[in-house]
């Protein structure tokens, strides 16, 4: 019997791979993630390039960029978030359906950034649940294309619950039929 | 610029010898006949810009300026006009362009400007009850309900002063520093709050 890295013996267990369902889904969610670009200050720029031919996004299956929420399944936020703006970027949200994840890119969109100030929120994090924080101001292409692949690695060992903790909460999303 | 020509017509107006360009201040109620006078009969057919600004220890608090351009003289004027009780008339039925100038210094410096067409705030929120460029307003800002109740409710936010850490942080002066800009008050952090 040969020896091979994954226990699979076509003798034993005929033309069949056996795997966990988390798992299938998992990989076919990550490698096609449709981002939604919530592009709000100059980080959408670079936003932009990663999405050009020099930097390519979609060598990771990343490239279907849907200007509406209710095609997308990745909301990258790039840029500074208001307060006025802050709702209009929750409803987005809301707008999109299950499974989604939030990118929070740069410093704005992470902590408010160089804006303390009365009219920016400190961080999208307290309106959405973020999955990924990228550092940078802006942050180059490189750096949003390590977080994208970051992203993809935190949705390939998720489980198959749709619960998520936001502020410390467990939020469980409802599946209507 | 014919500047006898207006000092004559509207004897409040006063010259305050600019040094860049000729500054005058303009009482309220000539302002429209005075920015009519200039587009009309000396050519100033382009708003360049109309800001609210705040003048600490004058007897009136808040001011308008608009800079005014001539395109077929190639110069410009300016106006100043004391906003008597936060009021001033608007030019926007003379220049539209100054519609989106006089919502903004309204907003910002809660200047009423009598006449516009659409008297609405422009960067904030319309709920938003205070003004945030005048000078007693704090950088960090005030704490009011977040501009949409389902959203606050949904995610318990509100619109909160921002962390400000000892700032605003600034360059200090003298020839140029090749230091970072730094807080003014340094004796308390993230860690160690304010005594």
């Amino acid at each position: 019997m040969v020896k091979s890295d994954f226990g699979y013996n076509s003798k034993v267990e005929g033309e069949v791979i056996v795997t966990r369902a988390d798992a299938v889904v998992n990989w076919v969610r990550s490698n096609s993630v449709w981002p939604m670009p919530m592009g709000l200050a100059c980080c959408a720029i670079e936003l932009m390039a990663a999405g050009g031919s020099r930097f390519d996004i979609s060598r990771f299956g990343m490239e279907v960029m849907r200007f509406s929420p209710r095609q997308a399944d990745c909301m990258i936020v790039a840029g500074t978030v208001t307060y006025k703006m802050a709702e209009v970027v929750r409803r987005i949200y809301d707008q999109m359906a299950e499974p989604k994840w939030v990118v929070a890119m740069g410093a704005c969109a992470s902590t408010g950034g160089m804006y303390r100030s009365y009219s920016t929120l400190q961080g999208v994090d307290n309106i959405v649940p973020v999955d990924i924080y990228i550092s940078g101001c802006p942050p180059r292409p490189e750096a949003l294309l390590d977080g994208m692949m970051l992203l993809q690695e935190k949705i390939r060992n998720e489980g198959g619950s749709l619960r998520r903790t936001f502020r410390g909460r467990t939020v469980e999303t409802k599946i209507v039929s | 610029m014919d500047a006898a020509a207006l000092t004559s017509r509207f004897p409040t107006t006063q010259d305050l010898t600019g040094k860049d360009m000729p500054t005058y201040r303009v009482a309220g109620s000539d302002l429209l006949a005075v920015v009519s006078a200039l587009r009309d009969e000396q050519g100033f057919d382009l708003l360049a810009d109309l800001c609210g600004l705040e003048l600490q220890g004058r007897p009136v608090r808040f001011g308008v300026v608009i800079h005014l351009l001539s395109t077929t003289h190639k110069e410009y004027v300016r106006l100043h006009v004391d906003a008597v009780n936060d009021r001033v008339p608007s030019v926007s039925s003379l220049h539209p362009g100054a519609n989106w100038h006089e919502r903004e210094a309204f907003d910002m410096f809660g200047i009423v400007f009598e006449g516009h067409p659409d008297p609405r705030r422009i960067l904030m929120w319309d709920s938003y009850p205070y003004h945030p460029l005048r000078k007693d307003f704090p950088l960090a800002g005030i704490e009011v309900p977040f501009p949409a109740a389902d959203v606050a409710e949904v995610t318990g936010q509100k619109v909160e002063p921002a962390p400000m850490m000892g700032g605003p942080f600034v360059s200090h002066g003298g020839k140029m520093s090749t230091g970072e800009p730094s807080a003014l008050d340094q004796s308390w952090t993230e860690e160690k709050p304010k005594a």
